[in-house]
């Protein structure tokens, strides 16, 4: 839409994620148009053929995230872009994504839900869905995006952990972000760090399809590389066929939850604001991590000692990095645009030292910086 | 001088009025204008939905110098009303001494005496020939009475986004919306009182 000018363009967060998903690497996109992540198909549908990749607007989306998964098992570095409705319909193949250990990317724009629900209107009522929505024990990366500029970054590295862990990675959005327009200056192409999936370097006779290197992660060959290989939904053995052995059966997950566990300190991403000296602070992310900066920057100047940690990554659940400010805070605030779905976690992990305090609005309305300010005086 | 002088961190604009009356246009020129030429911190956003296809069309545009942190309007700076229902919906976003800007044609009643009335869309359907202008035609008086953007980087950013063809038209609009607000004398402009108490504070 934007022309580009001087490296700085003026571009909405959905707008960003189609340039952070080119700058990664993505070649090919299946998707189906729903408000409010329609800009990611279309901006999509012009750009990839330009640089030689492939958009298909797919006849729903259950076809298009099966058509992303066939893309990456063939090599090509893929995602989709929906909102809940279309989210809710993605997990069946989802978790295939999952157990094939299939590199790809899944977007989604968040909106008021269940159903149909509120389609122009923000929520983020999908957090546990991305966590859970697909059934079974699996491994999965969630992240969420605050700003233009981060629908960008976190873009890119959500393609270079699905690549890098070999694990689908959703990108949760809002009506908010997505919709924002602000002034990006996109770095140079050559400043990004791009991971690349690990292909095999045996020969085709000796290749273990599913057998983890030290990390635990198994490297892929592309469909049509020579490497012949079995890719099921059914939980596998090493070279990719069924098993119902006891003991494949608990390596295959125990090795699956181990290569996420291992990539904690590259996987989960937080920001910090003023947390050094803080008292009580807030948990926010997405569009309402905005709302709380201001509202927090308010409180120090009032001279409230209240720091902000922003969650990028929601899944796995930053522990680490939540459970030391509960242990020096007295009180949390936990601002979010559903009945409670991050607090939960933060609860979890709680283990009563700390007072957690939620503030819910699920009114399709986004929640504004006095609103958390008249909660944050009360901690 | 007086308040309104002192540097701010924030300065909040909304262009309003009916769906189709171009406001989205004019509020995403404005950003790009501030953004990508000026080099400032932006975030523009806008009503999305049902009511952004006629009744009220809301479009705002927050200028910073430093990162900006809530994307939306908190206190309105300059309030653009081009009809009637949003200049009364919205008048009450406007900070005490911010500049309530309407088309004279449209908003025949007005909420506050510290008003800047201007025909816009009269002076595009009869100076410039096309009502379809009356958009530009504002966003050149805000441009101007904001002072928050280079008036030439207003008219590249225009420029660059209008339709091959209809360049002069739009630029001719954009000036005389510029030269329209060249007129008005913001110190002339009746003041809260109140408002001046509140910043010595």
């Amino acid at each position: 839409m934007s022309e580009p000018t001087k490296q700085r363009h003026l571009l909405q967060g959905n707008e960003a994620i189609v340039e952070g998903a080119l700058t990664a690497g993505c070649r090919f996109f299946a998707g189906y148009p729903i408000t409010p992540a329609s800009e990611i198909a279309e901006q999509l549908s012009i750009k990839l053929p330009a640089v030689n990749g492939t958009f298909i607007q797919m006849e729903d989306e259950i076809a298009s995230i099966g058509a992303i998964i066939g893309a990456s098992l063939a090599g090509v570095k893929s995602m989709t872009a929906t909102s809940g409705p279309g989210f809710s319909l993605m997990q069946e193949n989802l978790g295939f994504a999952c157990v094939a250990e299939v590199p790809c990317v899944i977007v989604n724009v968040m909106r008021g839900g269940p159903s149909t629900g509120l389609p122009t209107s923000p929520a983020q009522g999908d957090v546990q869905m991305a966590r859970w929505g697909t059934h079974g024990d699996h491994s999965i990366v969630v992240l969420a995006v605050s700003t233009v500029m981060d629908s960008f970054t976190i873009t890119v590295k959500a393609f270079n952990i699905a690549e890098k862990y070999r694990v689908p990675v959703i990108l949760l959005s809002d009506e908010v972000v997505a919709h924002t327009r602000e002034c990006v200056e996109l770095p140079d192409t050559s400043e990004i760090k791009v991971v690349d999936r690990i292909r095999p370097s045996v020969p085709p006779d000796w290749y273990k399809p599913y057998e983890g290197d030290a990390r635990g992660v198994a490297p892929m060959a592309a469909f049509g590389d020579g490497y012949r290989h079995h890719v099921t939904g059914l939980i596998h053995d090493i070279m990719g066929f069924p098993t119902q052995k006891p003991g494949e059966v608990e390596e295959f997950h125990l090795r699956q939850t181990k290569k996420i566990t291992r990539g904690f300190p590259d996987i989960q991403m937080t920001k910090g604001y003023f947390l050094d000296d803080a008292e009580t602070f807030v948990i926010a992310y997405g569009a309402v991590a905005r709302s709380a900066l201001r509202a927090v920057q308010d409180a120090r100047e009032a001279g409230i000692k209240v720091g902000l940690l922003q969650l990028i990554t929601l899944f796995p659940f930053p522990r680490r990095t939540v459970a030391p400010l509960l242990g020096q805070c007295r009180s949390v605030l936990i601002p979010e645009m559903n009945l409670g779905q991050m607090s939960r976690e933060i609860q979890r992990v709680n283990q009563g030292s700390c007072n957690v305090v939620k503030y819910n609005r699920i009114d399709g309305k986004f929640i504004t910086p006095r609103e958390i300010y008249g909660q944050l005086i009360k901690l | 001088m007086n308040g309104q002088q002192k540097t701010q961190e924030r300065y909040e604009i909304r262009f309003s009025g009916s769906g189709g009356q171009g406001l989205i246009t004019a509020a995403v020129v404005f950003a790009e204008a501030v953004g990508v030429y000026d080099g400032k911190y932006v975030c523009q956003t806008q009503s999305y939905g049902p009511e952004a296809r006629g009744g009220k069309s809301k479009a705002e545009v927050v200028i910073s110098s430093r990162p900006i942190d809530y994307p939306k309007a908190l206190e309105l700076d300059l309030l653009l009303a081009m009809n009637q229902a949003a200049c009364d919906a919205y008048f009450y976003d406007l900070k005490q001494n911010g500049l309530l800007v309407v088309d004279s044609g449209l908003v025949e009643q007005h909420p506050t005496s510290r008003i800047i009335a201007i025909p816009f869309t009269d002076i595009a359907k009869e100076e410039i020939g096309r009502k379809l202008v009356a958009n530009m035609v504002a966003l050149g008086a805000v441009g101007l009475l904001s002072g928050q953007v280079n008036l030439d980087n207003l008219e590249k950013a225009l420029l660059a986004r209008v339709p091959k063809g209809t360049e002069e038209m739009n630029s001719r609009a954009l000036q005389r919306g510029i030269e329209e607000a060249r007129k008005i004398n913001l110190n002339d402009l009746p003041r809260s009182v109140m408002s001046d108490d509140y910043d010595e504070v």
